[in-house]
Parts: C-alpha cells; structure tokens; sequence
C-alpha cells in the first residue's frame, strides 16, 4: 500500500471533562481505501471519530485531511470539507420525515426535485424501509431502520470522506449485506471510507488497512489481509482469534 | 409461562403487532427474529407494557397482566433491559446495581425502623449488589460513574440490573449490539448461565445467527407485525420464509458483496454522465 493518506493523526490527544481518553493517537486513511478502526470497548474508537469531526477538541496534536491542517477547524468547517459523518447514537431528527433528513443532509439540494434520482433510487434498493416510510416521521422507524436512514443520510450525495461508527449494529443479515455491498460500491467510485465496526466478519469483508486502538492509542496498523491470517496477532490484539 | 393471545397493536392505519398469540415456557430460550420493522421490539414493549395493546392479552402465570403498567409487570416477574434508559448516569456502577437489589428487596425485607436491622440490610444489599458486580465481571469498574462508561460496559450493566431484579421471564433485545468481540461473550456466557436455571423463561430479540444457533431452543419469526414461523431452531433456519425475509437472496454466502457495480448505483451514475 503506498497510496497516500486522505486523513492523518499524529499524537493526538483528547480529553472529556476530567478524563483523559486519548493518550497520542497516530492514525492514517489511505486514500480510496476503506480502514477499519478495532478495539474494544472504552479503547477510544468512538472518540477519535468525534475528535475528527471536531466534536471534541484534540488538546494536542494535529489532524490533517487532504493536506489541511484542520485541527482547530469547528465541526461545520471539517464537515464542508466533504465529509460524511454517521455518528454512534445516529444522531436522526425525530420529528421531521425521512424525507426531510435525506433533504437537509442533500447539501446541494434546496428540494427533493433536485436529488440525483438514479442515486436516490440506488439508496431505495439497499434499504428498503427508507422508500417505505418516506414521508412518515423518523422517530417512528425501529432501531433498525434509523440506522439504514443513518447511513443513507450520509450518502445521499457523493463525499471524499464517509465516516461510519458502527454502521452494522442493530441490522437484519440481508441489510448488513447491502450496507457492505453499498460500501464496496461506494471505494469503486473513489470514495474514502474510515468505519468503526465490531462484526469482525463485516469488517473483513470491506477492511483494506486497519487499525486497533487500546486504552487511548493506536496498538496496531496494518492491511486487514495480514490481520485476518495471523490468529495469534488476531488474538494478541483483539482479544480472540476471529 | 408467558403467553400472549392475538396480542396486537395499531399505530394509525399501521398494524405493528398483528394477532401474535404465542407461549413461552419456563426453561425455554426463545429468539425472536425477523427483518427491521418487522415489530420485535415492539412485541417486546406490549409484553412488558411500555406500549398498551390495540387488542388481545398478555398472561403470565394464567394471570392476565393487560392492565397492568411497566412497574406493576416488573414485579409480578417480567425483567427487561431496557436499553441503558434505566440506568442513573450520574451514581456509579455498584450504586446502580444496589439500588435494583434495593428495589427487589425492600418489599420483601422490610422489618420496621430498627437501626441495627437497617445496618445490616444494608450490608446484605451490598454483598449481593457486589456479587452481581462479580457475575457480570465489572469488578474493576464498581465506583466509576456510570456516563464516563463506555457503550458495552453500560450494556453489561443493564444486564447486572436485570439480574438484581431476579424475574421469571428475561427479555433481552440485542444485548451484544455495540459490544467488541472479545466483550460480547461475557454477556453470552451470562445468559447460558441464566439458561441452567430451568424456572427461567428468555425472551432473546438478536440479529447475530450464530448466537442464535447456538443458544435457542426455540426460534419465531416476526414478518410485517405477523408471526410466521415457529419451532426448532434448525427447521425455522432453514424455512423459506427466513432465508428470503429475514437472510436475504444471497444468504448462504451471508456476507459476500457481489462483483460488478450495482445497477444504477453512482459508479453506474458516474459511467452515464461521463459518456
């Protein structure tokens, strides 16, 4: 692997009120690739996609995305970088239709007519209940389906960068297959992916790099190939050989 | 025995739940599985009361317990997790379990206002809220506040409470969801312990097949609100409807992402408008 990096973290460190919960993370994207971020919980994985995303402030250390030092950018100005977020609580407006959180995440669209339809029907296929329910509230979907609304949300329109924490969690098999499916659609057009993801299956399927954090760090990186063969570095790292 | 009987529910025109009539016998495990929105956790919120029926009955024991709220089937012995809704963000790990052994216990051991008899209910509570803390294996974690834990440790404690609270029937909907693979175990190995105890009825709402396989002795399926398949885990698996419903077309290869771009995905977009 010697394409570049889209994103970069070097010796990161992010504190939450009193509690220091990364201790210096070094992290590389690849770009056009899909990274997955392993772990177990409490490591930090969620906390290094917030500190990416400026939720939380990196207390020191430097982020770079495509060159740029966005360390002490605000979370709309690292967003308008073209980058898609799906955080870990989904993060779904209850109270407007699907179809209004599909419009507000379509940046470039003021109305549903000026949605790319052929990816708007691209996006009904992979998740049914997004078509289904589209004028229904979205605090009436089920745990489930807010998760494909979710995910669907972020790729309503083509980003450089799409972040996922945990897109698989709370799914039918048949849908994780479409998530995978549209994620491996997704790298073929050039998009950049970084995923949180316990089903270690799912991440074997998509994983081109990856990287396992323990207690605030990154532990290891490496490609997901190498990892998936070796039982005992699967074992040293997660816990388990997979 | 838990039963429900044409057990149903209607959001609107929407029929979420539709006439599911089912018995769940102590000593039993019994997954729930079905497609997103097929009404699981639905069915889940009318067996334990967060949501009131449209029409039809829940019973447990032969007692029909429809009229009765969360707190009421609690504790006539329905325990759920309720997905870290209950637990108090602010009190740490070992006060949170104490409380749920509190709350089981107070109506029981109430002996009046005698200090000595407070003190050492006290102690009896703690033991038992630190032997729960054992069982699910956060020792290491009794006095951390329970909002700095992360996602999995809060869904270990969820667990905890419901142990503490010592129902007749479990009700556990997707209790490893968010919980790396190394941690989800724990909580595995929790509910097969929960299975040697022959009183017990567990209700098991869960996604992962393997975990289902390995732990049911019984599967049913919900499709569109309805009840459509029920019986022995190997024969449900296998059904039509499960493998096209719920696994999908490409199910025996579970995971396999298939070659060529999906048509009209955007690589396909792309290729038009290049053209």
């Amino acid at each position: 692997m010697n394409s570049e990096n889209l994103l970069t973290l070097s010796g990161v460190h992010t504190h939450i009120g009193a509690y220091h919960i990364l201790h210096g993370v070094d992290l590389a994207v690849p770009k056009g690739q899909v990274t997955l971020l392993l772990g177990r919980n409490g490591a930090g994985k969620s906390t290094t996609l917030r500190t990416i995303m400026g939720l939380w402030r990196a207390s020191s250390g430097k982020l770079h995305f495509a060159g740029e030092d966005i360390t002490a950018l605000s979370t709309p100005e690292i967003a308008s970088r073209n980058i898609a977020y799906v955080p870990e609580n989904m993060g779904i407006f209850s109270d407007l239709t699907v179809r209004e959180n599909m419009l507000l995440a379509a940046r470039s669209a003021a109305s549903e007519r000026q949605m790319d339809p052929a990816r708007l029907q691209w996006i009904f296929g992979l998740f049914p209940a997004v078509e289904k329910f589209w004028n229904h509230p979205a605090g009436k979907l089920s745990g489930g389906q807010k998760q494909m609304l979710a995910v669907a949300r972020a790729i309503v329109e083509p980003r450089e960068l799409l972040i996922v924490d945990e897109p698989s969690k709370g799914l039918a098999p048949a849908i994780i297959n479409n998530m995978i499916e549209a994620f491996a659609e997704l790298k073929r057009t050039g998009v950049t992916i970084l995923l949180v993801e316990q089903n270690i299956r799912f991440a074997q399927k998509l994983g081109d790099s990856v990287a396992v954090m323990d207690n605030g760090v990154v532990v290891h990186s490496g490609s997901m190939a190498a990892l998936s063969g070796d039982a005992a570095l699967q074992k040293s790292l997660l816990g388990l050989a997979i | 025995m838990l039963q429900t009987k044409d057990l149903t529910i209607r959001f609107g025109g929407h029929v979420a739940v539709n006439a599911v009539s089912c018995s769940f016998a102590p000593g039993t495990l019994t997954a729930i599985v079905g497609p997103n929105g097929a009404g699981k956790t639905t069915y889940f919120n009318l067996i334990s009361g967060q949501l009131k029926a449209s029409g039809g009955s829940v019973l447990l024991g032969g007692r029909d317990i429809s009229s009765l709220g969360v707190s009421a089937r609690t504790r006539a012995g329905l325990g759920r997790a309720f997905q870290l809704t209950n637990l108090f963000p602010n009190l740490t790990v070992l006060e949170n379990i104490r409380l749920a052994v509190q709350a089981t216990r107070s109506g029981r051991h109430r002996r009046g206002l005698n200090l000595w008899s407070i003190w050492s209910d006290y102690k009896a509570l703690l033991r038992r809220a630190e032997e729960i803390l054992n069982t699910v294996a956060m020792q290491d974690r009794a006095d951390a506040i329970v909002a700095s834990l992360p996602h999995g440790d809060q869904r270990k404690l969820e667990v905890a409470l419901l142990i503490a609270l010592e129902p007749q029937v479990f009700m556990f909907d997707e209790p490893t969801a968010g919980m790396s693979v190394d941690e989800a175990p724990v909580i595995l190995n929790l509910i097969r312990d929960l299975k040697n105890d022959k009183r017990k009825t567990i209700l098991l709402v869960e996604h992962k097949m393997d975990v289902v396989r390995e732990l049911a002795d019984r599967i049913i399926v919900l499709h569109n609100g309805e009840l459509v398949a029920d019986g022995d885990p190997a024969e449900v698996i296998a059904s039509r409807v499960v493998q096209e419903a719920y696994l999908g077309a490409s199910a025996q290869d579970a995971s396999e992402p298939s070659d060529g771009p999906a048509a009209g995905g955007p690589a396909a977009a792309q290729q038009g408008s290049t053209a």
